[in-house]
């Protein structure tokens, strides 16, 4: 067999550099292993990848802007669309940072319940998360498995408030909806049939050779890339990085619960869906926790605070429920706002997922700014993918989690 | 609610000591420190060693019509730390016509793309940024679209964006 001339280092013209014989691939935006719309440029040398230039910004919607004409409770519809894999832990999240602006402290009802909610948006996007990185490595049954547990979510939701999808379920100190028997027999019921699944699907992947090979030292991310990186999540933990937001700053009624925060010190893909699989046990715990012990009474703030709409007994009985009810529903005469900002983060599934608002006198925020993890998380993907081969990006792209509706907003 | 778990005073007393001058304020517990452009880049690379290892976010907040706000545009950076739970709100304030302010990618890395993402909607330069380009907006974009001062319906840019065929692609 003879090498073609042009391949041929003799022949090559003195004036050519290295780079020019790389081999340029585009993935993306439109690619079905992207999950979503975003793009990379691959700078490939046979199936290596040399280098390779993450694109965003198809997906820009311009979100922000929207939440500077929208009021509080109406952006969450909003919010909603940002990381649809889980826009529970979204919704509470903006609604965190609202309150934490207004001052308005939570019922304990409603602490909990949304506690519960995040939890269970966090168990759905992980199962997500991780099987789509089965699906990417060509484990599909493990893609099945997670799947059908959502859906046991997504009807939870469906029968908590109406929605199964995009669920705008918090509101301005409070609920949209009151947790009814039916929900947590539906969520008990979950509880003890999930963590046979989980079982099951530990069985079918995480031993399974294929799938080691395909992630085992596969996109590591040391501890100091993470931080310097601005990783948050499990992405972060994965690496060895011990940092919780429902640990470090204990918000809703996460102190009253026993977890552990799961960590890995490998930082590759690997260890990324192992940190993963463990947190949803631990979210169960929580779950287990918090569904056994819901604190009675009313799950909104009271009407005398004027920020959460009345029940119809209180409009028409109380007063203060007239006259709450009233305010609330002049377009003029809304809750006041102090013309200050602030910042107030989640940990959500993805990782630290905060909001800064801006208030300027009325209900709607002069600026909302939202901190997705996935824009963080996606500029760190140089790195972890450089030296090795095509295939990999896969591996590594789902691992990190890249919701694009969230990248761009 | 969330407050500030651990007390930053000690930190904003050797940081304040160090550069004269700084405001400091306090809100629900999120401590502030307002600093001026020039000493910005040595204010928070001087945080970053004394222990403010992660940077949570790079944005900016344009007080174009903001009751009684003196300066235009004002850059939030949000530090933490990951080794105690602490954080730390610095804004520095820029205004037109050439706002602009040092980049801290040198400092972390994560500001790369954060600060991209603020040049691309607020059009504020980042000085000695290795790679500003848009991070959202196509490039032919010339607005910035988070400015007050530009509409939310847009501008009509989005008929004007070259068409491209099959031919030409």
């Amino acid at each position: 067999m003879s090498i073609a001339p042009d391949h041929d280092t003799r022949v090559r013209p003195a004036a050519t550099r290295e780079e020019d014989y790389l081999w340029t691939l585009n993935f993306g935006p439109q690619h079905p292993a992207t999950h979503t719309t975003l793009r990379l440029v691959l700078k490939l040398e046979g199936e290596r990848v040399v280098d390779a230039m993450p694109e965003m910004g198809y997906l820009h919607s311009g979100f922000e802007k929207i939440g500077e004409h929208l009021t509080f409770n109406q952006y969450v519809t909003v919010t909603d669309r940002m990381n649809y894999i889980s826009p529970m832990a979204n919704n509470v999240a903006w609604h965190h940072a609202v309150e934490t602006l207004l001052g308005i402290d939570l019922t304990p009802r409603c602490k909990v319940i949304r506690t519960i909610v995040a939890e269970l948006a966090r168990i759905s996007d992980h199962l997500l998360c991780n099987g789509a990185v089965g699906l990417d490595t060509g484990a599909f049954t493990f893609f099945l498995y997670g799947f059908y547990q959502r859906e046991v979510i997504y009807d939870i939701f469906e029968t908590l408030c109406g929605a199964r999808f995009t669920n705008s379920y918090t509101r301005v100190g409070g609920v949209s909806h009151d947790f009814t028997p039916l929900v947590i027999e539906k969520i008990r019921t979950f509880l003890r049939t999930f963590p046979k699944t989980l079982d099951d699907m530990e069985r079918l992947l995480t031993r399974n050779r294929i799938f080691v090979d395909r992630t085992k030292g596969v996109g590591v991310l040391t501890k100091e890339q993470a931080i310097n990186g601005g990783a948050s999540g499990p992405v972060a933990r994965a690496s060895g990085v011990t940092r919780d937001l429902r640990k470090d700053e204990p918000y809703l009624a996460y102190a009253d619960y026993d977890f552990q925060i799961c960590c890995a010190a490998a930082g590759d893909c690997y260890a990324r869906y192992l940190v993963r699989m463990q947190e949803m046990r631990e979210s169960l715990k929580i779950l287990n926790q918090a569904i056994e012990n819901i604190p009675a009474g009313e799950v909104n703030v009271g009407a005398d605070q004027r920020v959460a709409r009345p029940t119809k007994e209180q409009v028409y009985s109380t007063i203060e429920g007239t006259i709450s009810h009233f305010e609330l529903s002049m377009s003029n005469r809304s809750f006041e706002v102090p013309y200050e900002e602030s910042y107030a983060a989640i940990e959500a599934p993805n990782g630290e997922l905060g909001f800064y608002v801006v208030g300027d006198g009325d209900d709607t925020a002069y600026r909302a700014r939202c901190r997705p993890p996935s824009v963080l998380h996606f500029s760190l993907f140089p790195q972890l993918i450089r030296g090795h081969t095509h295939s990999d990006v896969v591996a590594v792209l789902g691992s990190l989690n890249i919701i694009a509706a969230e990248l761009d907003r | 609610m969330t407050t500030d778990p651990s007390p930053t005073a000690d930190i904003l007393e050797t940081l304040v000591a160090r550069f004269p001058g700084l405001e400091t304020s306090a809100y629900r517990g999120q401590t502030r420190v307002v600093v001026g452009e020039p000493a910005s880049f040595e204010v928070l690379s001087f945080l970053a060693a004394a222990g403010f290892d992660l940077l949570v976010d790079v944005t900016c907040v344009d007080y174009l019509e903001y009751r009684g706000a003196k300066r235009r545009y004002g850059l939030v950076y949000l530090l933490a730390s990951t080794a105690t739970p602490r954080r730390l709100t610095v804004r520095v304030f820029v205004d037109d016509p050439e706002p602009a302010v040092r980049s801290v990618v040198g400092v972390w890395r994560s500001a790369d793309w954060l600060e991209r993402e603020v040049w691309d909607m607020f059009g504020i330069r980042f000085v000695g940024h290795p790679d500003l380009r848009r991070l959202m907006m196509p490039e032919q974009f010339t607005a910035h679209p988070l400015r007050k001062d530009y509409p939310l319906q847009g501008r009509g840019e989005r008929h004007n964006f070259p068409v491209l065929t099959r031919e030409d692609g």
